[in-house]
């Protein structure tokens, strides 16, 4: 097991090599390159030569790179090209909005998505049909619209939520759930019919399984069998299913972030974009792809804590 | 050549999906719709009734109407003709994503699935790497970069997601390379490319349509969404998602504006999905409709169907007394009638058994698979699968009808009064959970005490069926366990409610000649120490002589004989029984072949209203196929289901 999830961060450092490789050949490509986007298009030639010097853009991509993994080693991702201010001391101002949003979606998901599935395994009818409709409109609504749709009905006119604003959690947990509840729910609704349908489908699986038969035979109560026997073992794949939609809510935060100015990272990756700062976008980049390899990790160990075989091995 | 050539594709495979797809609605209608929308966009400039951008500040922000028909935007633009003319800019995106994405994954999974070696290798270790990168973020440093090129932007996604497309065809390409008509082609010598052009390629288009299509449902959510940013567009032109922007901004005063834009994204998005799952389906269906033998005409099968359960009616002949007042009886079934849900209806694989169960006795039920012999002893505490149902007869037990209880009721009994063990220990075992976890569930089920009490139990039981180290074993998880130990654990499963009688099927045929004899020891000192009655499912004579008071004959759903052990292998009366035991290896002896009884139990749709042993039995007459069979009940309590069973004793071959 310890092995398995060393392994894991050991394949994650070629990745991180890729990611900002990518991110800074990008950056290289003119036109929109740094020095220019600093001074603006009016700036005489020889402060733009100077800032480039200043910047280090006249030494060749390859020791440029070679310096910005240099720096990132020692804990530094440049600085904001917009701002002046260190890159990864904007992003972790920002990193807590983000992973509240995408970790409560991932439980609304969760919690909404394996209830639904159960139901739907044990009992069909309504609930069955009313997964195939979500998951239908989950799929074809784009998250932004669900957003807008959202704030129209529940912050404009019932005025239940706020439009707009974060909370954090310090200040107020009421109000920091207050706050993320329609964004949360935009970014979550498209997982929620994906894990009601793995949750079905393997609760199915499982429920014509031998030892659920013994288990009844033993006069084991229905609501033991379901809930925990099934569950626990219909868990193993919604857990796949749960890790996908934690990494499809981290790429949605970019849009919905935007709907309800919430001050996380997706926001920001927005206006960077718009200010041609490429270093936060490349931060941004890093933080993105090390949050999706942390929760591959911790994927394998509740696949290990789920299934004795793997914890056993 | 010519007579590898013979080796023809397979009639179904490649092509032949797409025409299935077109006879799904639900494709039809997205692939309509989809033509439609893309000439209705590329014929803006002939059909839309207003220019994108003229703007009539006296007609702001209206609702639907004649001159417009989906109303105007807060300048007065037409909104029918901005959703016509913003619609080029977003399915151009989607076109250039999905042609990146097939230019990059086509070549790249057919050369890693067709060549292997290194190149997959390597393939496999970028579409890796591929896979981790946020390509949102990815996208907009691009768009960083090339200001507002909304190409540039769907050509970087196209690329970043041909990783898992370029996964898809490789594992398609794999499956197809192996087969028998690729590998006659190469031999044969066509050569490589034509291979693919011909063979390879028709095969995988199936799941290469699914993909395309369900990354253009994404890439058009991740276009419009870009567009809704204002990245990648230039404000004053049209796109749809910079049209649900512009609403987002009014949604104070006026909520139409989001409907028509959003409509129409979540339109053509929902139209990709479709197809893409239209055409899922037609593939899959092409596989199994291949992998599916001849069926046989569904008519035939309903006739036999409604003349079996007929069979059941007629045969009450020798329904007793429905009370359990014989001496001793613990368990008292009548007129027992199982049915399951066939291709055509519901079919009879139970047919009117009845038998009694007395105090201490271990009855054995006997016969070959697909006798009904499981379905029996499932069916007395009501664990049939869900495709299967008791449609008559009664159960009795302590004075109550088994049959006529609800799952909740029935529930309280299981484990308690009466229990059961399964053939297959190893998988009757929940695998997630300790076995002595499982134990005290159970323990606490039944007795309601404390959880140490439970563990204290627990240990009782395990000590009760001999396990070994009772301590160690209830903190080990089934697969750890041997097919014996599992066994035993089955049967403190079974023993925790301290149930009167225990029914186990087929309990030792998993497990090694060794172990058999093991867990037979077991139940019979068992029976001793709890005075239990046991009901065994077998197949195997050996286990009836060595355990067995009594025996039930099972021949297609139905008793064909009932008798004591000692007398059923003195002289069995039954032809059946009387084959059965001549093929009994540990009868055989070594000069002669093992005798066999020729033929096999028919499925239970095409068993005759007569006899239903006729076309296997050499004692059969034609009489035998006249009416139904009675069962005659003979002397010592015996009864049998067959009118020549005078016969049958002095024909004993051994």
């Amino acid at each position: 097991m310890r092995t398995l999830i060393i392994r894991r961060f050991v394949t994650a450092i070629p990745l991180i090599v890729v990611v900002t490789g990518v991110t800074f050949v990008l950056e290289s490509l003119v036109p929109g390159n740094t020095a220019r986007a600093i001074i603006g298009a009016s700036g005489s030639p020889a402060a733009y030569q100077r800032l480039r010097v200043q910047l280090g853009l006249n030494n060749p991509l390859w020791y440029q790179y070679w310096q910005y993994l240099d720096q990132l080693v020692h804990g530094s991702l440049g600085t904001s090209v917009f701002t002046g201010e260190p890159v990864s001391t904007l992003l972790n101002q920002r990193l807590p909005v983000t992973l509240s949003l995408v970790l409560l979606a991932t439980a609304f998901c969760a919690v909404v998505g394996v209830l639904l599935g159960v139901i739907s395994a044990v009992r069909g009818g309504v609930v069955g049909r009313a997964v195939e409709v979500l998951s239908l409109v989950g799929l074809a609504l784009p998250g932004f619209w669900v957003a807008i749709i959202l704030v129209a009905v529940f912050a404009v006119t019932l005025r239940i939520f706020p439009a707009t604003g974060y909370v954090a959690p310090s200040a107020s947990v009421s109000r920091w759930l207050w706050a993320l509840t329609l964004p949360v729910i935009a970014l979550g609704l498209a997982g929620v019919a994906g894990v009601a349908k793995q949750t079905r489908d393997s609760m199915k699986d499982v429920l014509a399984r031998e030892y659920i038969r013994t288990l009844r035979a033993c006069g084991i109560g229905w609501r033991s069998i379901v809930w925990k026997h099934a569950l626990r073992n219909g868990s193993i794949p919604v857990v796949t299913v749960l890790g996908l939609v934690f990494v499809s809510a981290l790429s949605s935060t970019v849009f919905v972030e935007a709907v309800f100015v919430l001050p996380g990272l997706g926001s920001m990756a927005v206006t960077a974009t718009g200010e041609h700062d490429i270093p936060v976008i490349e931060g941004i980049a890093l933080y993105f792809t090390v949050l999706v390899v942390i929760v591959n990790v911790l994927l394998d160990v509740v696949y290990g804590m789920l299934n004795p075989k793997v914890r056993r091995a | 050549m010519s007579e590898i050539a013979v080796v023809t594709r397979p009639s179904l495979p490649s092509t032949r999906f797409l025409r299935r797809a077109a006879r799904k609605p639900l494709g039809v209608v997205s692939a309509a719709y989809l033509v439609l929308l893309t000439l209705a966009c590329v014929l803006a400039p002939l059909i839309a009734p207003y220019g994108p951008l003229d703007e009539d500040l006296t007609h702001v922000q209206e609702g639907p109407g004649a001159a417009h028909l989906l109303g105007t935007d807060e300048l007065g633009r037409d909104v029918l003709s901005r959703l016509l003319y913003g619609g080029q800019l977003t399915l151009l995106g989607v076109v250039e994503c999905v042609a990146v994405l097939l230019i990059i994954s086509l070549p790249v999974g057919l050369a890693a699935g067709y060549l292997g070696g290194w190149v997959d290798r390597a393939v496999n270790a970028v579409v890796d790497l591929l896979l981790s990168v946020p390509a949102i973020i990815v996208v907009l440093a691009v768009l960083a970069v090339f200001g507002s090129s909304m190409t540039a932007a769907m050509v970087t996604f196209g690329v970043l997601g041909s990783a898992g497309v370029i996964r898809v065809v490789r594992s398609a390409v794999l499956s197809v390379r192996e087969e028998l008509y690729v590998a006659a082609a190469r031999v044969s010598g066509v050569s490589e490319p034509r291979i693919v052009a011909r063979h390879v390629l028709p095969r995988i288009a199936g799941p290469v349509i699914v993909q395309a299509s369900l990354f253009a449902a994404i890439a058009l959510a991740i276009q419009t969404g870009l567009a809704f940013l204002s990245l990648g567009v230039a404000p004053p032109a049209p796109s749809w998602g910079g049209m649900v922007g512009e609403a987002a901004s009014l949604i104070d005063q006026d909520g139409w504006l989001l409907v028509p834009s959003g409509g129409i994204i979540a339109l053509t998005i929902l139209a990709f999905g479709l197809i893409g799952d239209a055409v899922r389906d037609a593939t899959v269906e092409g596989w199994s409709a291949a992998s599916a033998g001849p069926a046989a005409p569904p008519a035939a099968r309903t006739a036999r169907r409604r003349s079996g359960s007929a069979t059941a009616q007629a045969l009450g002949t020798t329904e007793t007394t429905d009370t359990t007042d014989i001496d001793g009886a613990v368990l008292a079934v009548r007129d027992l009638t199982v049915e399951f849900d066939g291709p055509s209806g519901p079919v009879t694989v139970v047919d009117g058994v009845s038998f009694t169960l007395r105090a201490g006795e271990v009855l054995g039920i006997v016969g070959e698979s697909g006798c009904g012999k499981s379905v029996t002893a499932l069916s007395l505490l009501q664990l049939l699968p869900p495709n299967g149902r008791i449609s008559g007869g009664r159960v009795l037990f302590a004075g109550q009808n088994l049959t006529a209880m609800s799952e909740r009721e029935i529930s309280r009994l299981r484990g308690k009064s009466m229990a059961m063990v399964f053939q297959e220990p190893m998988v009757s075992l929940d695998p997630s959970f300790l076995v002595g976890a499982q134990v005290a569930e159970v323990v606490r089920r039944h007795d309601r005490v404390s959880r140490a009490a439970a563990k204290r139990r627990v240990l009782e039981l395990f000590e009760q069926v001999r396990l070994p180290d009772p301590e160690g074993t209830a903190r080990r998880y089934p697969h750890e366990l041997s097919g014996g130990k599992a066994q035993r654990v089955c049967l403190a499963l079974a023993l925790a409610g301290r149930p009167s009688v225990l029914i186990a099927d087929e309990p030792t045929t998993a497990l090694d000649v060794s172990v058999q004899a093991e867990i037979l020891d077991l139940l019979r000192q068992l029976r001793k120490e709890t005075g239990m009655s046991i009901i065994l499912v077998t197949h195997d004579w050996g286990v009836v002589a060595d355990i067995c008071d009594r025996a039930l004959v099972m021949y297609a759903g139905q008793i064909v004989e009932q008798a004591g052990t000692k007398a059923l292998f003195r002289e069995p009366w039954h032809p059946y029984t009387l084959g059965l035991q001549d093929c009994n290896p540990q009868r055989w002896t070594a000069d002669g072949d093992l005798p066999v009884i020729p033929g096999t139990v028919l499925p239970p749709a095409s068993w005759p209203v007569s006899c239903r042993f006729r076309e296997r039995c050499r004692f059969a007459a034609s009489d035998c196929a006249l009416a139904p069979i009675p069962l005659e009940l003979g002397a010592d309590d015996r009864e049998v289901r067959c009118i020549h069973w005078h016969e049958v004793a002095p024909a004993r071959s051994v």
